[in-house]
Protein backbone atom coordinates (compact mmCIF):
# COMPACT_ATOMS: atom_id res chain seq x y z
CA UNK A 1 0.00 0.00 0.00
CA UNK A 2 3.13 2.30 -0.84
CA UNK A 3 3.65 3.95 -3.81
CA UNK A 4 6.41 6.77 -5.06
CA UNK A 5 6.34 10.14 -5.98
CA UNK A 6 7.43 11.67 -9.43
CA UNK A 7 7.69 15.57 -9.90
CA UNK A 8 8.65 16.55 -13.08
CA UNK A 9 8.66 20.07 -13.53
CA UNK A 10 6.51 20.81 -11.36
CA UNK A 11 5.90 24.60 -11.22
CA UNK A 12 2.49 25.84 -8.91
CA UNK A 13 0.54 28.79 -9.28
CA UNK A 14 -1.72 31.06 -7.50
CA UNK A 15 -3.61 32.91 -10.07
CA UNK A 16 -0.89 34.82 -12.09
CA UNK A 17 1.81 34.29 -9.49
CA UNK A 18 4.74 31.45 -9.62
CA UNK A 19 4.28 29.93 -6.23
CA UNK A 20 7.09 27.22 -6.93
CA UNK A 21 9.02 26.87 -10.04
CA UNK A 22 10.77 24.04 -11.83
CA UNK A 23 10.47 20.85 -8.89
CA UNK A 24 11.96 17.57 -10.12
CA UNK A 25 11.96 14.78 -7.46
CA UNK A 26 11.83 11.72 -6.70
CA UNK A 27 10.29 10.27 -3.79
CA UNK A 28 10.67 6.69 -3.25
CA UNK A 29 7.90 4.35 -1.35
CA UNK A 30 8.53 3.41 2.10
CA UNK A 31 10.68 6.07 2.84
CA UNK A 32 10.31 9.15 4.78
CA UNK A 33 11.47 12.61 2.74
CA UNK A 34 11.73 15.73 4.93
CA UNK A 35 11.07 19.44 3.01
CA UNK A 36 13.44 21.94 5.11
CA UNK A 37 14.02 25.92 3.73
CA UNK A 38 12.92 29.42 5.34
CA UNK A 39 9.59 30.56 5.48
CA UNK A 40 7.73 31.39 2.14
CA UNK A 41 10.01 29.04 -0.07
CA UNK A 42 7.55 27.07 -0.92
CA UNK A 43 7.98 23.64 0.51
CA UNK A 44 4.53 23.89 1.73
CA UNK A 45 3.03 24.27 -1.12
CA UNK A 46 5.06 21.66 -2.81
CA UNK A 47 3.40 19.44 -0.20
CA UNK A 48 0.00 20.80 -0.43
CA UNK A 49 -0.15 19.90 -4.32
CA UNK A 50 0.56 16.31 -3.97
CA UNK A 51 -3.00 15.81 -2.99
CA UNK A 52 -4.14 18.95 -4.42
CA UNK A 53 -4.69 20.53 -1.20
CA UNK A 54 -3.31 23.58 -2.41
CA UNK A 55 -6.53 23.92 -4.50
CA UNK A 56 -8.52 25.31 -1.81
CA UNK A 57 -7.31 28.82 -2.51
CA UNK A 58 -9.30 29.87 -5.50
CA UNK A 59 -7.06 30.28 -8.98
CA UNK A 60 -4.08 27.49 -7.76
CA UNK A 61 -2.94 25.68 -10.35
CA UNK A 62 0.09 23.57 -11.86
CA UNK A 63 2.02 23.19 -14.86
CA UNK A 64 4.29 20.13 -15.08
CA UNK A 65 3.22 16.57 -14.05
CA UNK A 66 3.25 15.22 -10.85
CA UNK A 67 2.62 10.91 -10.62
CA UNK A 68 2.04 8.85 -8.25
CA UNK A 69 3.90 5.12 -9.49
CA UNK A 70 3.00 6.34 -12.94
CA UNK A 71 -0.58 7.88 -12.62
CA UNK A 72 -0.35 11.57 -13.29
CA UNK A 73 -2.56 13.28 -10.13
CA UNK A 74 -3.19 16.08 -12.46
CA UNK A 75 -4.24 13.91 -15.49
CA UNK A 76 -7.62 15.03 -17.37
CA UNK A 77 -10.16 13.87 -15.51
CA UNK A 78 -8.48 13.02 -12.90
CA UNK A 79 -10.93 14.08 -9.49
CA UNK A 80 -8.59 15.69 -6.65
CA UNK A 81 -11.39 13.93 -4.10
CA UNK A 82 -9.86 10.68 -5.22
CA UNK A 83 -6.32 11.78 -5.17
CA UNK A 84 -6.91 12.59 -1.53
CA UNK A 85 -8.55 9.40 -0.99
CA UNK A 86 -4.96 7.99 -1.77
CA UNK A 87 -2.79 10.61 -0.17
CA UNK A 88 -3.44 11.28 3.52
CA UNK A 89 -2.47 14.40 5.16
CA UNK A 90 -1.65 15.88 8.64
CA UNK A 91 -1.85 19.26 9.36
CA UNK A 92 0.26 22.04 11.51
CA UNK A 93 -2.10 22.20 14.19
CA UNK A 94 -3.95 19.17 15.59
CA UNK A 95 -7.42 19.17 13.79
CA UNK A 96 -9.85 16.54 15.12
CA UNK A 97 -13.24 17.22 14.47
CA UNK A 98 -15.18 18.83 17.60
CA UNK A 99 -18.55 17.54 16.95
CA UNK A 100 -17.12 13.79 16.45
CA UNK A 101 -16.32 11.24 19.33
CA UNK A 102 -12.62 9.96 19.23
CA UNK A 103 -14.45 6.92 17.73
CA UNK A 104 -16.33 9.10 14.82
CA UNK A 105 -12.80 10.98 13.83
CA UNK A 106 -10.91 7.38 13.75
CA UNK A 107 -13.58 5.86 10.90
CA UNK A 108 -14.52 9.63 9.63
CA UNK A 109 -12.94 9.08 5.88
CA UNK A 110 -13.68 5.35 5.84
CA UNK A 111 -17.19 6.10 6.50
CA UNK A 112 -16.65 8.92 3.22
CA UNK A 113 -15.39 5.30 1.10
CA UNK A 114 -17.17 2.63 2.39
CA UNK A 115 -21.09 3.58 3.85
CA UNK A 116 -22.21 0.48 4.05
CA UNK A 117 -19.64 -1.25 6.06
CA UNK A 118 -20.61 -3.41 9.29
CA UNK A 119 -20.29 -1.88 12.95
CA UNK A 120 -17.31 -5.00 13.70
CA UNK A 121 -15.16 -3.18 10.10
CA UNK A 122 -15.59 -0.09 12.09
CA UNK A 123 -14.43 -1.11 15.32
CA UNK A 124 -11.41 -3.23 13.77
CA UNK A 125 -10.33 0.04 11.91
CA UNK A 126 -10.78 2.18 15.17
CA UNK A 127 -8.46 -0.63 16.93
CA UNK A 128 -5.63 -1.01 14.39
CA UNK A 129 -5.42 2.66 13.17
CA UNK A 130 -5.54 3.61 17.26
CA UNK A 131 -2.34 1.42 17.74
CA UNK A 132 -0.77 2.50 14.33
CA UNK A 133 -1.04 5.93 15.60
CA UNK A 134 0.15 4.49 19.35
CA UNK A 135 -2.70 6.06 20.77
CA UNK A 136 -4.57 3.05 21.50
CA UNK A 137 -4.40 2.34 25.25
CA UNK A 138 -4.34 6.03 26.06
CA UNK A 139 -7.85 6.31 24.59
CA UNK A 140 -9.67 2.55 24.52
CA UNK A 141 -11.80 3.60 27.44
CA UNK A 142 -13.06 6.70 26.18
CA UNK A 143 -13.61 6.05 22.61
CA UNK A 144 -17.13 7.84 22.64
CA UNK A 145 -15.65 10.84 24.36
CA UNK A 146 -15.18 13.96 22.05
CA UNK A 147 -11.70 14.61 20.66
CA UNK A 148 -11.02 17.77 21.27
CA UNK A 149 -10.77 16.74 25.28
CA UNK A 150 -7.34 15.01 24.61
CA UNK A 151 -4.16 16.88 24.84
CA UNK A 152 -2.12 18.34 21.75
CA UNK A 153 0.07 15.67 21.26
CA UNK A 154 -2.47 12.96 21.44
CA UNK A 155 -5.24 15.09 19.31
CA UNK A 156 -2.10 15.40 16.62
CA UNK A 157 -1.44 11.08 16.68
CA UNK A 158 -5.40 11.17 16.59
CA UNK A 159 -5.09 13.04 13.54
CA UNK A 160 -2.48 10.04 12.47
CA UNK A 161 -5.04 7.41 13.37
CA UNK A 162 -7.78 9.31 11.47
CA UNK A 163 -5.63 9.37 8.19
CA UNK A 164 -4.32 6.19 8.09
CA UNK A 165 -7.82 4.44 9.06
CA UNK A 166 -8.15 4.95 5.26
CA UNK A 167 -5.16 2.54 4.57
CA UNK A 168 -3.60 5.63 1.74
CA UNK A 169 -0.69 4.89 -0.26
CA UNK A 170 1.18 8.14 0.80
CA UNK A 171 0.61 9.95 3.95
CA UNK A 172 1.50 14.18 4.20
CA UNK A 173 2.75 15.92 6.85
CA UNK A 174 3.00 19.60 6.97
CA UNK A 175 5.10 20.65 10.15
CA UNK A 176 3.08 17.96 12.52
CA UNK A 177 5.36 18.76 15.49
CA UNK A 178 5.53 22.94 15.47
CA UNK A 179 2.40 23.00 17.98
CA UNK A 180 3.77 20.67 20.44
CA UNK A 181 5.84 19.93 23.48
CA UNK A 182 8.77 18.10 23.21
CA UNK A 183 7.36 15.08 24.70
CA UNK A 184 4.49 15.01 22.43
CA UNK A 185 7.08 15.61 19.32
CA UNK A 186 9.46 12.78 20.11
CA UNK A 187 6.25 10.71 20.73
CA UNK A 188 4.84 11.55 17.14
CA UNK A 189 8.56 11.19 15.51
CA UNK A 190 8.82 7.94 17.15
CA UNK A 191 5.20 7.01 14.92
CA UNK A 192 6.60 8.45 11.63
CA UNK A 193 9.76 5.73 11.88
CA UNK A 194 7.43 2.87 12.48
CA UNK A 195 4.86 4.39 9.57
CA UNK A 196 7.90 4.10 7.38
CA UNK A 197 7.27 0.45 6.77
CA UNK A 198 3.69 1.11 5.61
CA UNK A 199 3.66 4.22 4.01
CA UNK A 200 5.67 7.00 1.86
CA UNK A 201 6.27 9.87 4.33
CA UNK A 202 6.83 13.30 3.18
CA UNK A 203 7.10 15.83 5.97
CA UNK A 204 7.76 19.87 6.01
CA UNK A 205 9.46 20.80 8.70
CA UNK A 206 10.64 23.94 10.43
CA UNK A 207 13.12 21.50 12.78
CA UNK A 208 16.27 20.83 10.85
CA UNK A 209 17.06 18.12 14.31
CA UNK A 210 14.25 16.53 13.48
CA UNK A 211 14.39 16.63 9.62
CA UNK A 212 17.74 14.72 10.72
CA UNK A 213 16.23 12.72 12.94
CA UNK A 214 13.40 11.29 11.45
CA UNK A 215 13.90 11.33 7.00
CA UNK A 216 16.17 9.14 4.79
CA UNK A 217 16.04 11.81 2.08
CA UNK A 218 16.14 15.91 2.33
CA UNK A 219 15.06 18.63 0.25
CA UNK A 220 16.08 21.84 0.59
CA UNK A 221 13.67 24.28 -0.66
CA UNK A 222 15.06 28.46 -1.05
CA UNK A 223 13.87 31.62 -2.38
CA UNK A 224 15.26 34.39 -3.68
CA UNK A 225 13.51 37.60 -2.84
CA UNK A 226 10.19 38.22 -1.89
CA UNK A 227 7.75 37.86 -5.05
CA UNK A 228 10.20 35.69 -6.40
CA UNK A 229 9.27 31.66 -7.40
CA UNK A 230 10.40 29.09 -4.32
CA UNK A 231 12.83 26.71 -6.07
CA UNK A 232 14.26 22.79 -4.83
CA UNK A 233 17.83 23.72 -4.53
CA UNK A 234 19.27 20.27 -3.85
CA UNK A 235 17.45 16.97 -2.46
CA UNK A 236 19.48 14.09 -1.55
CA UNK A 237 20.45 11.91 1.14
CA UNK A 238 20.09 13.15 4.70
CA UNK A 239 22.87 12.23 5.89
CA UNK A 240 24.69 14.08 2.85
CA UNK A 241 22.67 16.72 2.54
CA UNK A 242 23.58 17.65 6.77
CA UNK A 243 27.38 16.78 6.41
CA UNK A 244 28.35 17.24 2.72
CA UNK A 245 25.94 19.00 0.47
CA UNK A 246 26.87 20.24 -2.93
CA UNK A 247 25.41 23.46 -3.00
CA UNK A 248 26.40 26.63 -0.77
CA UNK A 249 23.28 28.06 -0.11
CA UNK A 250 22.22 24.17 1.77
CA UNK A 251 25.35 24.03 3.66
CA UNK A 252 24.42 27.46 4.50
CA UNK A 253 21.12 26.95 5.80
CA UNK A 254 21.84 23.56 7.42
CA UNK A 255 24.61 24.98 9.46
CA UNK A 256 22.71 28.02 10.21
CA UNK A 257 24.55 30.82 8.42
CA UNK A 258 21.72 31.64 5.97
CA UNK A 259 20.63 35.23 5.16
CA UNK B 1 4.01 24.11 67.90
CA UNK B 2 4.50 28.11 67.63
CA UNK B 3 2.61 30.00 65.63
CA UNK B 4 3.11 33.51 64.86
CA UNK B 5 -0.11 35.48 64.52
CA UNK B 6 0.66 37.60 60.94
CA UNK B 7 -1.54 40.64 60.59
CA UNK B 8 -2.21 40.93 57.13
CA UNK B 9 -1.03 44.23 55.91
CA UNK B 10 -4.14 46.87 55.51
CA UNK B 11 -5.12 46.23 51.99
CA UNK B 12 -7.21 48.68 49.29
CA UNK B 13 -10.58 47.49 49.29
CA UNK B 14 -10.37 47.61 45.30
CA UNK B 15 -8.01 46.92 42.50
CA UNK B 16 -6.69 49.33 41.06
CA UNK B 17 -8.57 49.85 37.48
CA UNK B 18 -8.51 52.49 34.48
CA UNK B 19 -11.09 54.58 34.51
CA UNK B 20 -12.09 53.72 31.29
CA UNK B 21 -12.65 50.10 32.31
CA UNK B 22 -14.76 51.32 35.35
CA UNK B 23 -16.78 53.55 32.62
CA UNK B 24 -17.22 50.11 29.96
CA UNK B 25 -17.90 47.82 33.13
CA UNK B 26 -20.61 49.92 34.60
CA UNK B 27 -22.05 50.33 31.35
CA UNK B 28 -22.07 46.68 30.43
CA UNK B 29 -23.71 45.92 33.47
CA UNK B 30 -26.52 48.37 33.28
CA UNK B 31 -27.20 47.39 29.98
CA UNK B 32 -27.83 43.82 31.21
CA UNK B 33 -29.86 45.00 33.79
CA UNK B 34 -31.80 47.01 31.62
CA UNK B 35 -32.63 44.19 29.57
CA UNK B 36 -34.36 42.27 32.97
CA UNK B 37 -35.86 45.64 34.06
CA UNK B 38 -37.44 45.91 30.40
CA UNK B 39 -38.62 41.96 30.50
CA UNK B 40 -39.98 41.97 34.34
CA UNK B 41 -41.75 45.12 33.18
CA UNK B 42 -43.61 43.79 30.51
CA UNK B 43 -44.63 40.59 32.53
CA UNK B 44 -46.04 42.57 34.98
CA UNK B 45 -48.02 44.59 32.39
CA UNK B 46 -49.29 41.57 31.17
CA UNK B 47 -50.11 39.95 34.90
CA UNK B 48 -51.70 42.53 36.15
CA UNK B 49 -53.71 43.36 32.83
CA UNK B 50 -54.68 39.93 32.52
CA UNK B 51 -55.33 39.06 35.89
CA UNK B 52 -59.17 40.18 36.05
CA UNK B 53 -59.61 38.26 32.95
CA UNK B 54 -58.06 35.16 34.66
CA UNK B 55 -60.59 35.84 37.75
CA UNK B 56 -64.22 36.85 36.26
CA UNK B 57 -66.31 34.15 35.59
CA UNK B 58 -66.95 32.70 32.37
CA UNK B 59 -70.19 34.38 31.84
CA UNK B 60 -68.84 37.95 32.48
CA UNK B 61 -66.62 37.45 29.53
CA UNK B 62 -67.22 38.69 26.19
CA UNK B 63 -68.80 35.71 24.05
CA UNK B 64 -69.56 33.83 27.82
CA UNK B 65 -67.26 31.17 27.37
CA UNK B 66 -64.14 30.23 29.13
CA UNK B 67 -61.12 32.32 28.97
CA UNK B 68 -58.83 28.92 28.29
CA UNK B 69 -61.74 27.96 25.08
CA UNK B 70 -61.12 31.95 23.89
CA UNK B 71 -57.64 31.32 23.94
CA UNK B 72 -57.16 27.61 22.94
CA UNK B 73 -58.05 28.32 18.79
CA UNK B 74 -55.82 31.30 18.53
CA UNK B 75 -52.87 29.67 19.87
CA UNK B 76 -53.25 27.13 17.81
CA UNK B 77 -53.76 29.27 15.15
CA UNK B 78 -50.53 30.87 16.24
CA UNK B 79 -48.42 27.54 16.77
CA UNK B 80 -49.60 25.99 13.61
CA UNK B 81 -48.58 28.76 11.47
CA UNK B 82 -45.75 28.90 13.19
CA UNK B 83 -44.73 26.26 12.82
CA UNK B 84 -45.70 25.73 9.04
CA UNK B 85 -43.23 28.75 8.36
CA UNK B 86 -40.48 27.40 10.21
CA UNK B 87 -40.68 23.96 8.25
CA UNK B 88 -40.82 25.77 5.01
CA UNK B 89 -38.27 27.92 5.62
CA UNK B 90 -35.16 26.77 8.01
CA UNK B 91 -34.16 24.39 4.70
CA UNK B 92 -34.73 26.78 2.60
CA UNK B 93 -32.39 29.22 4.50
CA UNK B 94 -29.92 26.66 5.35
CA UNK B 95 -29.63 25.99 1.29
CA UNK B 96 -29.46 29.72 0.23
CA UNK B 97 -26.84 30.61 3.22
CA UNK B 98 -24.96 27.33 2.37
CA UNK B 99 -24.50 28.33 -1.30
CA UNK B 100 -23.67 32.03 -0.51
CA UNK B 101 -21.22 30.99 1.80
CA UNK B 102 -19.39 27.54 0.19
CA UNK B 103 -20.62 27.46 -3.59
CA UNK B 104 -21.07 31.06 -5.10
CA UNK B 105 -18.44 32.78 -6.59
CA UNK B 106 -17.18 35.21 -4.12
CA UNK B 107 -18.79 38.04 -6.17
CA UNK B 108 -22.39 36.70 -6.19
CA UNK B 109 -22.36 35.80 -2.83
CA UNK B 110 -21.69 39.28 -1.88
CA UNK B 111 -24.59 41.04 -4.02
CA UNK B 112 -27.08 37.81 -2.76
CA UNK B 113 -26.12 38.76 0.83
CA UNK B 114 -27.34 41.95 0.60
CA UNK B 115 -30.57 40.69 -1.19
CA UNK B 116 -31.48 38.32 1.35
CA UNK B 117 -30.39 41.25 4.26
CA UNK B 118 -32.95 43.33 1.65
CA UNK B 119 -35.56 40.90 1.99
CA UNK B 120 -35.09 41.37 6.04
CA UNK B 121 -36.11 44.91 5.81
CA UNK B 122 -39.52 44.88 3.82
CA UNK B 123 -42.64 45.70 6.19
CA UNK B 124 -44.50 43.08 6.94
CA UNK B 125 -47.85 45.23 6.05
CA UNK B 126 -46.07 44.80 2.21
CA UNK B 127 -45.73 40.74 3.04
CA UNK B 128 -49.14 40.58 4.18
CA UNK B 129 -50.30 42.86 0.98
CA UNK B 130 -48.27 40.65 -1.29
CA UNK B 131 -49.89 37.38 0.73
CA UNK B 132 -53.46 38.66 -0.26
CA UNK B 133 -53.37 40.39 -3.32
CA UNK B 134 -50.83 38.14 -5.14
CA UNK B 135 -50.19 34.71 -3.53
CA UNK B 136 -53.26 33.50 -2.26
CA UNK B 137 -54.99 33.73 -5.57
CA UNK B 138 -51.96 32.20 -6.97
CA UNK B 139 -51.76 29.22 -4.83
CA UNK B 140 -55.62 28.07 -5.31
CA UNK B 141 -54.46 25.96 -8.11
CA UNK B 142 -51.94 24.21 -6.34
CA UNK B 143 -54.13 23.48 -3.20
CA UNK B 144 -56.77 22.36 -5.56
CA UNK B 145 -53.98 19.83 -6.73
CA UNK B 146 -52.91 18.93 -3.38
CA UNK B 147 -56.82 18.44 -2.38
CA UNK B 148 -56.97 15.87 -5.18
CA UNK B 149 -54.21 14.05 -4.97
CA UNK B 150 -53.05 14.00 -1.43
CA UNK B 151 -56.66 14.81 0.32
CA UNK B 152 -56.00 11.63 2.42
CA UNK B 153 -54.05 13.72 4.85
CA UNK B 154 -56.04 15.47 7.09
CA UNK B 155 -53.74 18.54 6.11
CA UNK B 156 -55.13 18.73 2.66
CA UNK B 157 -58.98 17.60 3.38
CA UNK B 158 -60.72 20.31 1.84
CA UNK B 159 -63.33 21.56 1.27
CA UNK B 160 -60.29 24.06 -0.88
CA UNK B 161 -61.20 27.53 -0.21
CA UNK B 162 -61.88 30.14 -2.80
CA UNK B 163 -60.02 32.75 -2.02
CA UNK B 164 -57.17 30.81 -1.45
CA UNK B 165 -56.81 32.59 2.01
CA UNK B 166 -56.02 29.68 3.78
CA UNK B 167 -53.55 28.55 7.14
CA UNK B 168 -51.15 27.02 4.00
CA UNK B 169 -50.67 30.33 2.57
CA UNK B 170 -50.48 32.22 5.92
CA UNK B 171 -47.66 30.01 6.42
CA UNK B 172 -45.86 30.70 3.31
CA UNK B 173 -46.06 34.30 4.05
CA UNK B 174 -44.96 33.72 7.24
CA UNK B 175 -41.96 31.90 5.97
CA UNK B 176 -41.00 34.06 3.18
CA UNK B 177 -40.99 36.80 6.06
CA UNK B 178 -38.66 34.92 8.49
CA UNK B 179 -36.35 33.76 5.28
CA UNK B 180 -33.76 36.33 5.57
CA UNK B 181 -33.21 36.27 9.06
CA UNK B 182 -33.23 32.75 9.55
CA UNK B 183 -30.60 33.02 6.26
CA UNK B 184 -28.38 35.79 7.53
CA UNK B 185 -27.58 34.03 11.06
CA UNK B 186 -26.81 30.63 9.23
CA UNK B 187 -24.69 32.50 6.80
CA UNK B 188 -23.01 33.92 9.46
CA UNK B 189 -22.25 30.63 11.22
CA UNK B 190 -21.49 28.71 8.08
CA UNK B 191 -18.63 31.45 7.00
CA UNK B 192 -16.96 30.67 10.43
CA UNK B 193 -16.46 26.94 10.11
CA UNK B 194 -12.67 26.88 11.11
CA UNK B 195 -10.85 26.53 7.59
CA UNK B 196 -8.76 23.95 9.33
CA UNK B 197 -11.81 21.61 9.86
CA UNK B 198 -12.77 21.92 6.77
CA UNK B 199 -9.20 21.03 4.92
CA UNK B 200 -9.05 17.92 7.29
CA UNK B 201 -12.22 16.44 5.42
CA UNK B 202 -11.05 17.53 2.02
CA UNK B 203 -7.59 15.82 2.56
CA UNK B 204 -9.61 12.72 4.05
CA UNK B 205 -11.63 12.84 0.35
CA UNK B 206 -14.24 14.40 1.46
CA UNK B 207 -16.65 16.13 -2.00
CA UNK B 208 -17.82 19.47 -0.72
CA UNK B 209 -21.05 18.31 0.24
CA UNK B 210 -19.55 15.67 2.52
CA UNK B 211 -17.00 18.22 3.66
CA UNK B 212 -19.96 20.43 4.65
CA UNK B 213 -22.29 17.28 6.63
CA UNK B 214 -18.73 16.55 8.58
CA UNK B 215 -17.46 20.34 9.46
CA UNK B 216 -19.84 22.78 8.33
CA UNK B 217 -23.54 21.74 9.38
CA UNK B 218 -21.91 20.51 12.92
CA UNK B 219 -20.44 23.57 13.94
CA UNK B 220 -23.15 25.64 12.87
CA UNK B 221 -25.60 23.21 14.28
CA UNK B 222 -26.46 25.55 17.45
CA UNK B 223 -26.27 28.58 15.66
CA UNK B 224 -28.83 27.24 13.16
CA UNK B 225 -31.36 26.55 15.92
CA UNK B 226 -30.99 30.33 17.55
CA UNK B 227 -31.60 31.45 13.97
CA UNK B 228 -34.47 29.22 13.50
CA UNK B 229 -35.50 30.32 16.92
CA UNK B 230 -35.15 34.07 15.86
CA UNK B 231 -37.41 33.16 12.96
CA UNK B 232 -40.00 31.36 14.98
CA UNK B 233 -40.69 34.33 17.37
CA UNK B 234 -41.33 36.63 14.68
CA UNK B 235 -43.33 33.86 13.25
CA UNK B 236 -45.36 33.56 16.43
CA UNK B 237 -45.71 37.61 17.09
CA UNK B 238 -46.36 38.56 13.56
CA UNK B 239 -49.93 40.25 13.34
CA UNK B 240 -50.35 42.18 10.35
CA UNK B 241 -49.58 39.42 7.97
CA UNK B 242 -51.86 37.04 9.06
CA UNK B 243 -54.11 39.67 10.26
CA UNK B 244 -55.06 40.87 6.68
CA UNK B 245 -54.03 36.85 4.41
CA UNK B 246 -55.93 34.61 7.10
CA UNK B 247 -60.12 34.14 6.30
CA UNK B 248 -61.02 32.87 10.10
CA UNK B 249 -63.59 31.35 11.70
CA UNK B 250 -62.51 30.47 14.91
CA UNK B 251 -61.92 26.45 14.18
CA UNK B 252 -59.57 24.36 15.52
CA UNK B 253 -58.24 22.43 12.26
CA UNK B 254 -55.06 20.60 11.29
CA UNK B 255 -57.18 21.44 7.60
CA UNK B 256 -54.62 23.76 6.24
CA UNK B 257 -56.43 24.34 2.37
CA UNK B 258 -59.98 25.64 3.67
CA UNK B 259 -61.30 28.93 4.79
CA UNK B 260 -62.71 27.66 8.35
CA UNK B 261 -59.49 28.48 10.44
CA UNK B 262 -58.49 29.29 13.78
CA UNK B 263 -56.75 33.53 14.06
CA UNK B 264 -53.35 33.92 15.37
CA UNK B 265 -52.76 35.62 18.89
CA UNK B 266 -51.31 38.48 17.61
CA UNK B 267 -53.61 38.92 14.99
CA UNK B 268 -57.25 38.49 17.11
CA UNK B 269 -55.48 41.47 19.54
CA UNK B 270 -55.13 43.50 16.53
CA UNK B 271 -58.34 43.24 15.05
CA UNK B 272 -60.51 43.04 18.44
CA UNK B 273 -58.52 45.55 20.16
CA UNK B 274 -60.07 48.31 18.59
CA UNK B 275 -63.59 47.25 19.68
CA UNK B 276 -62.62 45.88 22.92
CA UNK B 277 -64.02 47.75 26.17
CA UNK B 278 -63.84 46.62 29.93
CA UNK B 279 -63.19 42.78 30.99
CA UNK B 280 -62.63 42.31 26.84
CA UNK B 281 -59.27 44.34 27.13
CA UNK B 282 -58.39 42.31 29.76
CA UNK B 283 -59.38 38.86 27.87
CA UNK B 284 -57.03 40.04 25.16
CA UNK B 285 -53.82 41.04 26.94
CA UNK B 286 -54.47 37.68 28.66
CA UNK B 287 -53.77 36.02 25.43
CA UNK B 288 -50.74 37.69 24.88
CA UNK B 289 -49.59 36.88 28.04
CA UNK B 290 -50.13 33.55 26.86
CA UNK B 291 -48.16 34.25 23.92
CA UNK B 292 -45.06 36.04 25.82
CA UNK B 293 -45.26 32.57 27.67
CA UNK B 294 -45.01 30.78 24.73
CA UNK B 295 -42.36 32.41 23.15
CA UNK B 296 -40.41 32.57 26.04
CA UNK B 297 -40.87 28.79 26.45
CA UNK B 298 -39.78 28.32 22.82
CA UNK B 299 -36.15 30.05 23.35
CA UNK B 300 -36.01 28.11 26.82
CA UNK B 301 -36.26 24.55 25.13
CA UNK B 302 -34.06 25.86 22.37
CA UNK B 303 -31.28 26.95 24.37
CA UNK B 304 -31.62 23.14 26.13
CA UNK B 305 -31.63 21.61 22.69
CA UNK B 306 -28.15 23.52 21.53
CA UNK B 307 -26.42 22.97 25.49
CA UNK B 308 -27.41 19.27 25.64
CA UNK B 309 -24.66 18.02 23.40
CA UNK B 310 -22.38 21.46 24.19
CA UNK B 311 -19.36 18.71 24.66
CA UNK B 312 -19.42 18.06 21.28
CA UNK B 313 -19.66 21.89 20.27
CA UNK B 314 -15.60 22.43 19.55
CA UNK B 315 -16.05 25.31 21.93
CA UNK B 316 -13.25 23.65 24.42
Amino acid sequence: MSKNIEAKDLNIYYGSFRAVEGVNMSIKKKTVTALIGPSGCGKSTFLRSINRMHEVIAGAHVEGRLELDGQDLYGPGMDPVIVRRQIGMVFQRPNPFPTMSIYDNVIAGMRLNNKKAKKAEFDDTVERSLRGANLWNEVKDRLDKPGSGLSGGQQQRLCIARAIAVQPDVLLMDEPCSALDPISTLAIEDLINELKNEYTIVIVTHNMQQAARVSDFTGFFNIEGTGKPGKLVEMDETKTIFSQPKQKATEDYVSGRFG
Amino acid sequence: MTTTEVRPEPRTAKPVTQLGDRIFAGSAKGAGILILVVLAGVAAFLLTEAFPAIVAPAEDLPGEQNLLLYIWPLLFGTLLSAVIALVVATPLAVGVALFISHYAPRRIAQGLGYLVDLLAAVPSIVYGLWGVGVLAPASVGLMTWLNTYLGWIPLFAGPVSATGRTMLVTGLVLAVMILPIITAVAREVFLQAPRLHEEAALALGATRWEMIKMAVLPFGRSGLVSGAMLGLGRALGETMAVAIVLSVSGVVTFNLVSSGNPSSIAANIALQFPEASGLGVNVLIASGLVLFVVTLAVNMIARYIVNRRSEFSGAN
